[in-house]
């Protein structure tokens, strides 16, 4: 009798352990702030400045989630991953959302317990090399050494690019970004390489940036994006409609700046946006304002690229592909209606 | 138990027998123990389905993709599989480990004996290299060699021009050397080799034992190292005659375009981990020596001075046996540290086990429980093999009590 009820409880016990908590926004809002995983400082994307204070576009994304769903923009808390730890730090409930330069493939959104919700930046993987080795195009760096990350795809897609080639190279593989950048300057390797992005930025900070250029291979495709936990749909649509706001704000022309006097716009499109109109929001599980708060506290994503890495930045990244559908790019959000 | 049979039968229940209840509460402490165990295997298991997490060791098979810099002569490619990295970076692991215990030894014992050296400038040389390597932390070390190594060290194509064949060289993708090709005939030098060791095996027991008989002394240590050189060397002309030329062909490093192709090469990557584990680790080696060497009475020299023997054989034959038993056990404890502290390899690209696979593999399978759990258990293994193997070598000399 004993036994069994000792049995029974032992058992109850154990598989109501077994549910895991999937709320993480009411996590989050009972913690007042959201966790977001970055980078460990990469100049444009999420590197922080003297005193503490990050910035780039991917903590741009993690500053209008906050905005969305805790109304503040600076409810956030970053934590510096690197390239090797990221997806475990998710899948273990260390970070909310991952906004770190990551690129969203098949592998990593099926198999790794990941949701990615859309892209902030369509990239491609490139080489970095002296100039004074005189190389012109990718095709002749066969026997060099390349120096990259590990736990990244573009350690993978080095490899597959040299093998397709028919070219014999030695991968030198660092776990962080610095000491990537530190190895390659100090002479390790001939060829550095990241994505096309993530080398305007790292050659910021080489002892002498204009000793080095970039080749005009692009041997792989790196849409970017933002990842959160698999199975809790609600948390992901919110990061994926934060990314849409953002783009659709530029769309319909909605600043920072003019936001407040387009509460009062006649346009449909952005009165559903802004909250003046029907019940996407509420619809989300977030207040009418949501939107309303990414734009005016963060800014369109036409305003965060140009702050970021836009060409008037040290990267000097045009917007290319990145630019609006309507402007010849690819950058093309579902509407809100 | 025997007054019990004495006694009426007791009519009491079961419940107050104390023999019932003692196995009643060690039942329930074990389902305590395996409900626990269950139900976090159970809960991981149940949670990483929740979260579409894969699981299961299949991913070994799966091809990797990626290359790895130090192959140790193991066939690897980008087409291997998971398993196959593994097994090179557990090899590359295997290699530091086992060299920078070596080194460390040696570097340990000479600068144990220097710290007590009666010459002034010698001891205090020791100690100030104890007190500097001993007190920097490990991880900055490794940095201060690796770019100690890199910086200074001249790139390939400012010494070399295309198509040049170098025999040995130094320059900032590593140390190149000849790398010997073994071809037809060159078995007789490995009998050779063999049938050395052996011999002088054989030798050192019959020298022993007719020094026990007869007080007669046979120069094992020259013997020994003639067969061991001169057999091989033996075999290789012997091969040469026969075959009309060398078993034994070099291929030399030939400079391409960006750096040396061919030849032996250690990495720099290599170069300062090892430096930097072997110096840091030997800074407490030293240590452990002395102590060892202090704690043989002072008396126990003396008493072999006046017995007529040099300063050498009493250090040898006297003192270090002794002193000995007292440094290895310590001596294993840097050994396991050691072999741990080589997984700090990756932050300096060498791919060692922790490098390759509780990095790249486990980034790119995603399957952390499985990869930290072998990774746990590669490093256990090696460290209680250690272990074994020094506990082994203490009990052997042991103070044999008669």
């Amino acid at each position: 009798m004993k036994f069994k009820t000792l049995l029974a409880a032992g058992a109850a016990i154990a598989f109501s352990t077994t549910m895991a908590s999937a709320a993480t926004l009411d996590d989050v809002k009972a913690a007042g702030k959201i966790k977001c995983g970055v980078s460990q400082g990469l100049p444009g994307f999420s590197n922080p400045d003297d005193e503490g204070n990050w910035s780039g576009l991917d903590v741009a994304f993690c500053r209008a989630m906050a905005a969305a769903v805790l109304g503040d923009s600076n409810a956030v808390e970053f934590t510096p991953l690197s390239a090797k730890v990221r997806f475990t730090a998710l899948q273990s409930g260390e970070i909310d959302v991952l906004s770190r330069n990551t690129t969203w493939t098949a592998t990593r959104d099926n198999s790794l317990g990941l949701e990615f919700v859309g892209v902030n930046y369509y990239d491609g993987q490139g080489f970095m090399v002296r100039k004074d080795l005189g190389v012109k195009s990718a095709t002749e760096l066969s026997g060099a050494a390349v120096c990259t990350n590990t736990g990244t795809t573009t350690e993978l897609n080095v490899a597959d690019y040299f093998r397709a080639q028919g070219m014999d190279y030695t991968v030198v593989a660092f776990e962080k970004a610095d000491e990537v950048v530190a190895a390659y300057d100090a002479g390790r390797c001939d060829v550095y390489t990241t994505d096309r992005s993530g080398l305007a930025a790292q050659r910021v900070k080489l002892a002498d940036p204009e000793a080095h250029v970039v080749l005009p291979e692009i041997i792989s495709k790196e849409p970017l994006g933002p990842a959160v936990r698999h199975g809790d749909n609600q948390w992901g649509d919110i990061a994926r409609w934060t990314l849409n706001a953002m783009i659709n704000a530029e769309e319909l022309g909605i600043t920072s700046a003019n936001v407040d006097e387009m509460k009062g716009s006649d346009n449909p499109s952005i009165k559903r946006l802004l909250g003046t109109e029907g019940s996407v929001g509420a619809d989300l599980g977030l207040g009418a304002d949501w939107a309303y708060n990414i734009v005016k506290q963060v800014g369109n994503y036409g305003e965060v690229y140009d702050a970021t890495v836009g060409p008037n930045t040290p990267l000097k990244l045009d917007r290319g592909v990145n630019a609006l559908w309507t402007q010849g790019g690819i950058l093309y959000a579902a509407p809100v209606r | 138990m025997t007054l019990g049979s004495e006694a009426a039968p007791a009519k009491s229940s079961i419940i107050n027998d104390p023999q019932i209840r003692a196995i009643f509460y060690q039942i329930v402490a074990l389902i305590a123990v395996l409900w626990f165990g269950w139900s976090i295997w159970d809960n991981t298991q149940t949670n990483m389905e929740a979260r579409g997490i894969a699981s299961g060791f299949g991913f070994l098979e799966s091809t990797a993709g990626f290359g790895i810099i130090q192959t140790a002569g193991l066939e690897y490619s980008e087409e291997s599989t998971y398993g196959q990295a593994f097994l090179v970076s557990l090899i590359n692991t295997i290699i530091i480990a086992f060299t920078g215990v070596v080194a460390a030894t040696i570097l340990g014992f000479i600068m144990g004996v220097a710290r007590l050296s009666h010459n002034w400038l010698i001891q205090k040389l020791a100690t100030a290299y104890i007190e500097t390597f001993r007190n920097i932390p490990l991880l900055l070390q490794i940095f201060f060699w690796y770019h100690a190594v890199l910086k200074p060290l001249p790139s390939p194509r400012s010494i070399y021009e295309r198509g040049e064949e170098i025999a040995f060289g130094i320059n900032n993708r590593g140390a190149y050397m000849p790398d010997p090709v073994f071809g037809d005939g060159s078995n007789l030098i490995w009998i050779g080799l063999i049938v050395g060791i052996i011999a002088t095996i054989v030798i050192d027991k019959w020298a022993v034992k007719r020094q026990m008989n007869t007080g007669e002394q046979f120069p094992v240590f020259y013997t020994g190292l003639g067969l061991i050189i001169g057999l091989p060397i033996l075999g290789y002309l012997m091969a040469t005659v026969f075959m009309g030329s060398s078993p034994v062909t070099f291929e030399y490093a030939v400079m391409k375009g960006f750096q040396l192709d061919g030849g032996f090469v250690i990495i720099p990557e290599f170069i300062a981990l090892f430096i930097a584990l072997s110096v840091y680790t030997a800074a407490f080696i030293a240590e452990n020596v002395r102590s060892g060497i202090q704690a043989v009475s002072h008396g126990q020299t003396e008493a072999a001075h006046a017995l007529g023997l040099r300063n050498g054989p009493t250090l040898r034959l006297i003192v270090i046996p002794q002193a000995l038993r007292v440094i290895i056990p310590p001596l294993t404890s840097q050994y396991l540290n050691l072999t741990k502290n080589s997984s700090l390899a990756t932050a300096i690209a060498y791919p060692d086990l922790v490098s390759v696979f509780a990095g790249t593999v486990l980034n790119q399978t995603g399957q952390a429980v499985e990869i930290i759990a072998i990774t746990m258990a590669v490093y256990l293994s090696l460290s209680v093999g250690t272990s074994i193997f020094m506990n082994w070598y203490n009990a052997k000399m042991a103070l044999v009590e008669r």
